[in-house]
């Protein structure tokens, strides 16, 4: 790096304040909007928005959206993560199972769940057990290639070393293999909770009573625009909720890798 | 008792093919040794000419296509902790500590408790880093991470150990801490050591004996025997004796870059 080269950005704040900065800012442009003619239509201003959390919340009608479609992403996608471990490492080190089962795991990552959530109602109707499995299939593919990847990026040298050691096969898929495919491991569970999330609004809103995604589905068809501004904010906090967890785990178990930047 | 002069490692006429993209690649092509105990042999030859390959065969990472490596006379056929291999790369366990790192195969052998934390102890402080003993790879500048590769290689107690230019990655000065060191674990803790390297001056300093290879497909070319009597520093460098060996060795080596590059 040049050393006399300008710094990027002369402001220099603590993140929460440009967190807050960046909530206010926000918070300012949608009381403009809904304030608007245009707007108006579509966005129940902010104090709005609260009171309906708080009637809500207080009624005992949301906390149950939220549970039911915590529970169909938890249980989908645990499933889904201790299914893809195994098949991943079964992708990694046995060619023959790589070259059957890869290309129609390409294949199918590649439709929108949304195409395929008929089918799986067909078969498994429109109750809770659909709804996980389509969740599972969303979770799992987007995990089994992001830990397939990181089996195959195990650096040899380390396996090498292990062996010279005295490391039987055993010690080194759990000393060596799964340690060094922690950071993949936890970059499959980021991509695969946000997978997740997107289907599960995708497979709510194909025929369920309650859940966040029913919930603002409803709240469209009421014209109860409050209560569908208050289902979509809470769809994002649950999904960047997710997302913090797995960052806090990945400061707790991967803080030993060299970072470039 | 084992005498000076018994064969610890002994090469026989090892072969190693490599099926390649464009083709059959003879990486070794008929290569003896015999490595007496507590022997420093260095090796040394241009890049390509198999001096990895050979190093993997007797740690028993790679097979022979043709021949064989006795240790004590006994077939190598897997990777064992009576040789221990310090890689180039270093090899570090990046989600360990320095500590845990050299306590890793102590631990396989099912060493605990008070004996496995003094033993590591006596490693760290072997190579000086007892300020580092709960940091992690990343923390450390290269010729640290190596002196950690090196006491872990040693705390098993290998009875062979196993180099692969260790020192290629490091600056000149780092280099020559490292080789100094080496040489004093060495006088101290004798060992029969396989050390490969680029650099003809450490081949020389390092070793009892200089292989030189020659160019792929690779064989032996010549030995020479280097008589300078322990301890070694870096003023031996400078002595008539090992400026003629340097001189001769490194023109045997030049022959062979050229062979490579016409
Ligand atoms: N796994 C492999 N597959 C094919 N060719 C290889 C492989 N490993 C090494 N070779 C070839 O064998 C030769 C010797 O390699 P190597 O032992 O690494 O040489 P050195 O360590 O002396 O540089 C080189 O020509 C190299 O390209
Ligand atoms: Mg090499």
């Amino acid at each position: 790096m040049a050393g006399n080269k300008k710094k990027k950005t002369s402001i220099t704040l603590p993140h929460y304040m440009w967190l807050s900065l960046s909530i206010v800012l926000a918070i300012i442009l949608w009381i403009a909007v809904s304030k608007s003619e245009g707007g108006s239509v579509m966005f129940a201003d902010p104090w709005k928005v609260f009171q309906a959390l708080i009637k809500k919340a207080g009624n005992g009608t949301l906390w149950p959206h939220i549970q039911i479609s915590l529970f169909r992403v938890i249980s989908g996608f645990s499933i889904a993560f201790a299914v893809s471990i195994p098949v991943a490492f079964l992708m990694a080190w046995y060619k023959p199972f790589r070259y059957l089962v890869e290309p129609w795991i390409q294949f199918i990552r590649n439709i929108p769940p949304l195409a395929y959530i008929p089918l799986i109602v067909l078969g498994s109707g429109v109750g809770e057990k659909s709804k996980v499995i389509v969740i599972f299939i969303a979770a799992f593919l987007t995990l089994v290639i992001t830990i397939y990847q990181g089996v195959l990026n195990v650096d040899q040298t380390l396996i090498k070393a292990a062996k010279v050691l005295g490391a039987n096969d055993r010690d080194i898929f759990f000393k060596i293999i799964i340690p060094a495919s922690t950071p993949y491991i936890l970059i499959g569970t980021r991509l695969g909770l946000s997978a997740s999330l997107t289907t599960l609004i995708a497979a709510e809103l194909t025929g369920a009573s309650k859940g966040l995604g029913i919930m603002t589905q409803q709240a469209s068809a009421m014209f109860e625009r409050d209560v569908l501004l208050l289902g979509i904010i809470l769809i994002g906090v649950l999904g960047i909720t997710f997302e913090k967890i797995v960052k806090t785990l990945e400061r707790k178990l991967t803080g030993w890798q060299e970072k470039i930047q | 008792m084992a005498g000076k002069d018994t064969v610890k490692v002994k090469i026989e006429k090892v072969v190693k093919k490599y099926q390649g993209r464009s083709g059959e690649v003879v990486a070794l092509n008929g290569v003896d040794l015999d490595i007496r105990e507590n022997e420093f042999v260095c090796v040394v030859g241009p890049s390509g000419c198999g001096k990895s390959t050979l190093l993997n065969i007797i740690a028993g990472l790679q097979d022979a296509t043709e021949g064989r490596v006795l240790v004590d006379g006994k077939e190598v056929e897997a990777p064992g902790r009576e040789r221990g291999v310090v890689f180039q790369q270093y090899a570090l366990f990046p989600w360990m500590t320095v500590r845990k790192n050299v306590e890793f195969g102590l631990k396989l052998q099912g060493m605990k408790g008070d004996e496995l934390r003094a033993t590591a102890d006596k490693y760290i402080k072997m190579v000086d880093l007892e300020q580092f003993a709960n940091a992690y790879p990343k923390e450390l500048s290269g010729g640290m991470k190596q002196r950690v590769a090196i006491a872990r290689a040693y705390a098993v107690n290998p009875q062979v150990l196993l180099m692969d230019e260790p020192f290629g990655a490091l600056d000149a000065q780092t280099r020559t801490q490292l080789q100094t060191e080496l040489i004093k674990t060495w006088e101290q803790e004798q060992k029969t050591c396989f050390f490969i390297t680029h650099d003809v001056e450490e081949a020389i300093i390092l070793a009892q004996r200089v292989v030189i290879m020659s160019a792929r497909p690779g064989r032996i070319k010549e030995i020479v025997e280097i008589n300078i009597p322990h301890p070694r520093t870096q003023e031996t460098k400078m002595t008539k004796e090992f400026l003629d060996l340097k001189n001769y060795i490194w023109a045997q080596v030049y022959k062979e870059y050229l062979a490579i590059r016409k």
